[in-house]
């Protein structure tokens, strides 16, 4: 895991180098000055010699100066190399999302990838500062302060040594203790939150049904279990203040029962005494600041482990070498196909389909939900692999294009599909970067899209917000569909396009794409028989296999699941109000 | 899509960037105070003892930086050189500094202990006050306020509440009195010296307010940043696969390096800036000892005023504990002023209007005596309204048979904008009235003001011949059943899930409820049964199923009244059946309006009104509407634009 996160480091190298270099001159300043605070008093003050005073004063400013320096370079050096990781964590993770199939994609969750490239980042990016500044800095410190005490005197050092132990091992334990309450205080807080923000969304119904006390009564247990494990955990955390001070308050009166001693039997002097009590403070501190840094590492842990999942992803489709760039036609053939998402999965999703079809031909697809349509086109465009068999775009196997240029000729308008916030325009370009507004403007009069795009206040420049918000289910799918036939593909897939779209609109882009497009193979996957009644042919699916191929006359005479949807649909249950959309 | 008939503004999902929304304070003094007052109901001897506690720790330490000069000065210096050294003055001093020191932590101990107390049992309160008023809230405050926004009132607002009565009130008192103890001690050794010290002060908060500054722009433009990244993230994430189907990775990418650079700029600036505050506080504050050294010695030397070698080694001292506690305050007033914002809009929250009730007609459990209808406790499926005559203190029960009558009501969500005009409508007990009509047309409105989600601006709402401003809300609510279009579901097992519908259901009942809903079958097939933990507004669970639980949760509250708002969304033809024929168990007998999406729904209603922007244009059966070759017609045939 360090080793997949240290390589994003990269370009932040010099300075995740120097941050704790100048941290450590910092600390070897700050060790220095109370020694000249010390000379100050012992030589200067207390001899009454001024020339002393200012030597040392001017030394000190010295110090001081140089202590700044490395301060504020430690400080700078600390944010970039900080923020440049965070910077390219996001990025590093980003690019590799990029070359994810949609089997990755799956495996995550839009969810989970958002959370990761967010507040998993920002985390990382805290604790990695928190490393670089501190994590050298304060052992050092402790260690340097320890080192210059031992010098001064052993047996005062000795003191510090024995306090550094105790009050070492009694930060060990209650940061243990406490993580552990305090992961589980998370977890009841977090489920906490996610019951009301449940609620939230469901006011309507806690309303319509007079749950409202209920639903406090809940949200007050809950409450009630936080506020015990809150102050469970709280209770061992706040033992903390009151530890450091009886320790430090112990080594002070130590210090000057033993010091008293050695300073009266001059072995010691009370400049030496000042700053041990100075190098006092200072180890206890650094050992405090150290017990910090270990809780947050400890709780960054998991976002590391979520953000090193991303980056050690490998895409489960690329590119084969020495790829083929051109598609010949739009015919398709699938040829043993089988499919599972899951290879450890045991019945398949698509199982051991056959099928040909011509360039120029319309098919329709059909079949109940978990019937496996969407699969099966999905495979044409090499979304997903086949597990067995083959399937072959314009006579070659998919698995032998170059990506991009069989995406291009297959043209999927998916079912759950997405438009960018922009322009009407700049989301048709997607289809087309250079695509001109005349032939944005084709596509969408064929996509029968054209007509409300003119009424809208800005028409193609009006700004589509994020989602497409501003827009309604079937205008949303009529924008998809433009956008897909602005590829000019070979090979057009509808995958339940049209749903939000009333009849006759339907039927007018169905009636445009065979006059405009009559050599585009074009795939179309609905759940209304009337969308698919004219294709040249029909494939009923049925858990994953083709249960039966035809025109729609022969389907209905012979095909018995399609005869049920048919006769379900004409009975009434067809929508009533499919022309809502239609202004 | 019945969102769109709700004011619900903002795009979806889009969340601002935490820290830019809300108002800003505009009397900080003000929302302090309530804060203060707010923790002081429950706690005010807690508060006392605190900040005792505080001044007591505070105190015993100024006394121990204190003792180390006198333990130099006093018991040190003199026996330095004697032969034979008498410890036992040294031994005494001690002996009291000790059980100062004891007494500072002791107090320490109880501070922690106490606010403890304090913090956790109010941020208890504050929750569980925050959850029971917002539950009290009309709807209108959950359509009109973003569900995040309300969110975060429970996550980052409440956070920044705790940390400021935690951490920042207590370390700003604890400051204030190091601050005001080491400065008298000051005053009392050397005033010059005090001056020159104060006058360093200075400098460092110009220094330290600068950089703020400088910090505070950069940390702004950083949060703009975070909230574009983080909006392109969600947007990019969201809509991964159709950036994979058009190949478009290549620019997605470009895009988010630019995003992110910009970033980068920002938050290395602001992230730099805050981390040099911290260096050059420290060596100001040792310049600020060299200039107090160099100054003091030479008075000290001259002799001037008194002041001796001793006084300014104990004058050092103080110098260096008195720019601590400055840096201190200068931090917590940082986060006090986040936590006025966040207290204020956790105040806005309780200080919204609660839903008012003024009804006072309420449903009992009747029977039938001879002629007249009587309350009574026992279930015998007869339900009656009970009207206590406010003038003559009579009281009258009416039968709920479920009559539904709408007198010329208008209505709009805001009075500027009326979306119902003039709308007339008449159901007879059991009878079946579908709403059909275009996106916007006002069908989910209606329903809306059946069970008063919202209130009427003009006419009236008559039921079962009684004004419904005259029923307890809460009754009206019980006798009406409602399905919505978008299922909600609670984090919890299956059966309680349905029970939500009637608490008091035995396990038998919900079973028997999921058998009319046509949803027993599929319940059966989860993992656990009826015992199946749905969690994540049951993620799991495919969209006919959890339409299938929704009605289930009507079925088992077995109202007279049913609202039902059948979904658009296109599930399988078989799924739909299922749904269907649970609808249509569920509708039997019951006064039912229905938002109809589907055509066997409007086909078999005893009365269909076709509504346009508001108004109720076309009313009465299928046949006769087509008959009409009106408004209906068109949107039966499909043909609306075609013509």
């Amino acid at each position: 895991m360090l080793k997949t996160l240290g390589k994003q480091i990269k370009e932040f190298k010099k300075d995740s180098f120097l941050t704790p270099c100048f941290m450590i001159l910092e600390v070897i300043m700050e060790t220095l000055i109370p020694v000249l605070m010390g000379s100050i008093i012992d030589n200067g003050v207390e001899k009454g010699d001024m020339r002393h005073i200012i030597l040392m004063g001017l030394g000190m400013i010295g110090i001081a100066l140089v202590s700044l320096y490395a301060g504020i370079m430690g400080g700078k050096y600390g944010a970039r190399a900080s923020t440049g990781f965070a910077k390219n964590l996001r990025e590093a993770m980003y690019n590799n999302i990029q070359t994810f199939s949609f089997a990755n994609i799956d495996k995550f969750s839009t969810a989970g990838l958002v959370t990761r490239l967010t507040t998993d980042v920002t985390n990382l990016q805290n604790a990695y500062q928190m490393i670089l500044r501190m994590c050298i800095r304060a052992p050092f410190s402790l260690i340097i302060a320890m080192t210059a005490s031992f010098l001064i005197s052993a047996r005062i050092a000795s003191i510090y040594l024995i306090a550094v132990i105790i009050l070492g091992g009694a930060l060990a334990i209650i940061v243990r203790l406490a993580m552990k309450y305090f992961s589980q205080l998370f977890e009841k807080y977090d489920a906490l939150n996610a019951s009301t923000q449940e609620n939230i969304s469901a006011s309507r119904v806690v309303k319509a049904y007079v749950r409202e006390d209920y639903e406090i009564n809940k949200f007050k247990n809950a409450s009630g279990a936080v506020y015990k494990l809150g102050v469970r955990a709280e209770k061992i955390v706040i033992m903390n203040g009151p530890l450091m001070m009886f320790t430090v308050y112990c080594c002070i009166l130590l210090i000057s029962w033993v010091g008293a001693h050695m300073i009266v039997s001059d072995t010691l002097t009370t400049g030496n005494l000042t700053a041990l009590l100075a190098y006092c403070m200072n180890i206890l501190m650094s050992l405090m600041m150290l017990s910090m840094v270990f809780v947050m590492i400890t709780m960054s842990m998991a976002s590391a482990k979520r953000i090193c999942e991303v980056l050690e992803e490998k895409a489960t489709i690329c590119n084969p070498e020495n790829p083929v760039m051109e598609v010949k036609d739009g015919s398709i053939r699938f040829s043993h196909v089988t499919f599972r998402y899951n290879e450890n999965s045991e019945s398949p999703v698509l199982d051991d389909i056959n099928l040909d079809i011509k360039a120029g031909e319309t098919i329709g697809i059909i079949g109940g939900t978990g019937s496996s349509k969407t699969s099966l086109v999905n495979l044409i465009s090499r979304l997903y692999d086949a597990s067995q068999g083959s399937v072959l775009v314009g006579g070659r196997d998919v698995k032998e294009y170059d990506l991009e240029t069989l995406r291009n000729q297959v043209s999927v308008v998916l079912q759950k599909n997405v438009l960018f916030s922009g322009t009407v325009l700049e989301n048709l370009r997607w289809g087309d970067e250079n695509a001109t507004e005349e032939e944005c403007k084709r596509a969408c009069e064929l996509a029968c899209a054209d007509e409300f795009i003119q009424k809208m206040p800005e028409g193609y420049n009006t700004y589509i917000e994020q989602g497409g918000a501003n827009v309604s289910g079937g205008q949303k799918q009529r924008l998809c569909i433009a956008r897909a036939l602005l590829k000019k593909p070979c090979v057009l897939i509808l995958d339940d396009s049209t749903s939000a779209v009333d009849t006759a609109t339907d039927a007018k882009i169905r009636h445009a794409f065979a006059k405009e497009i009559p050599n585009t193979t074009k795939l179309i996957i609905a759940q209304r028989i009337s969308s698919i009644q004219g294709a040249d042919r029909i494939i009923v699916m049925n858990e994953g296999k083709i249960d039966g191929i035809g025109t729609h006359e022969e389907l209905l005479a012979g095909n018995a699941i399609y005869r049920e949807v048919y006769e379900a649909q004409t009975d009434g249950a067809r929508d009533f109000d499919e022309g809502k959309e239609a202004n | 899509m019945a969102a769109q008939d709700r004011p619900v503004k903002g795009p979806m999902g889009g969340r601002p960037p935490r820290g830019v929304r809300g108002p800003k304070v505009e009397n900080p003094k003000k929302e302090f105070l309530r804060i203060i007052r707010y923790v002081a109901k429950y706690y005010a001897v807690q508060m006392v003892l605190v900040a005792i506690c505080i001044v007591v720790s505070v105190l015993a330490n100024v006394q121990g930086t204190m003792f180390i000069q006198t333990l130099i000065d006093q018991y040190i210096k003199p026996m330095i050189g004697s032969s034979n050294p008498d410890f036992s003055g040294l031994l005494h001093a001690m002996a009291r500094v000790a059980v100062f020191y004891a007494i500072g932590i002791a107090c320490s101990y109880i501070q922690s202990f106490t606010l403890l107390f304090v913090t956790q049992g109010t941020m208890r309160r504050l929750r569980d006050d925050m959850y029971s008023h917002m539950e009290k809230l009309p709807i209108k405050y959950f359509d009109t306020h973003i569900h995040g926004d309300i969110m975060s009132l429970y996550t980052n607002d409440i956070d920044t509440l705790r940390q400021m009565i935690s951490q920042s009130i207590p370390q700003m008192l604890n400051s204030a009195i190091t601050i005001v103890s080491v400065l008298v001690s000051m005053i009392i050794l050397n005033i010059p010296l005090t001056v020159l010290t104060l006058a360093m002060v200075g400098v460092m908060m110009i220094c330290s307010g600068k950089i703020a500054a400088n910090s505070g722009k950069y940390f702004k433009e950083q949060q703009a940043n975070i909230g574009k990244v983080n909006g392109y993230i969600e947007e990019m994430m969201t809509g991964q696969k159709v950036v994979k189907v058009f190949c478009h990775e290549d620019k997605s990418i470009e895009e988010f390096n630019k995003l992110n650079q910009e970033l980068f700029d920002s938050a290395y600036k602001a992230n730099k800036f805050a981390n040099i505050m911290m260096p050059v506080n420290a060596q100001l504050g040792n310049l600020s000892y060299v200039l107090c050294a160099c100054v003091g010695g030479a008075l000290a030397l001259g002799n001037v005023g008194g002041f001796t070698v001793g006084g300014l080694a104990s004058f050092l001292t103080f110098n260096k504990s008195f720019n601590m506690p400055i840096n201190q305050v200068s931090m917590q007033l940082n986060s006090i002023v986040m936590a006025l914002a966040g207290g204020k809009r956790v105040f806005d929250l309780l200080d919204e209007k609660a839903e008012v009730d003024e009804g006072y007609v309420t449903l009992v459990r009747a029977k039938r005596e001879g002629d007249k209808i009587v309350e009574c406790q026992e279930r015998t499926g007869m339900w009656a309204w009970k009207h206590e005559h406010q003038a003559d203190g009579t009281v009258d029960y009416v039968e709920l048979k479920g009559e539904v009558v709408f007198d010329d009501v208008d209505f709009g969500y805001t009075d500027e904008k009326m979306v119902l005009h003039n709308v007339d409508l008449y159901a007879h007990p059991g009878e079946k009235i579908a709403f059909v009509g275009s996106t916007g047309a006002g069908k989910t409105t209606i329903t809306n003001l059946i069970n008063r989600f919202y209130d009427i601006q003009d006419g009236k709402i008559r039921y079962d011949g009684i004004n419904i401003n005259k029923i307890k809300k809460a009754d009206l609510r019980h006798s009406l059943g409602i399905v919505l279009q978008d299922t909600h579901l609670f984090t919890a097992t299956v059966m309680e899930n349905i029970r939500f519908g009637k608490l008091d259901a035995t396990d038998e009942e919900v079973i028997a409820a999921a058998k009319l809903a046509n949803a027993d079958g599929f319940i059966r097939q989860l993992p656990d049964g009826y015992q199946t933990v749905l969690s994540g507004d049951g993620a799991n669970l495919s969209q006919g199923q959890r339409q299938l639980l929704s009605i289930a949760r009507a079925a088992i509250a077995d109202p007279p009244v049913l609202i039902l708002d059948e979904a658009t969304s296109s599930i399988d033809t078989r799924t739909e059946k299922i749904v269907q024929d649970g609808m249509d168990k569920l509708m039997k007998g019951r006064t039912t309006f229905v938002i109809a999406h589907r055509l066997s729904t409007v086909k078999n209603s005893d009365c269909i009104m076709v509504l346009e922007q508001g108004r109720i244009i076309e009313r009465g059966t299928h046949e006769h509407l087509l008959e009409e070759k009106g408004k209906y017609y068109q949107l039966y045939t499909g043909n609306s634009i075609a013509q």
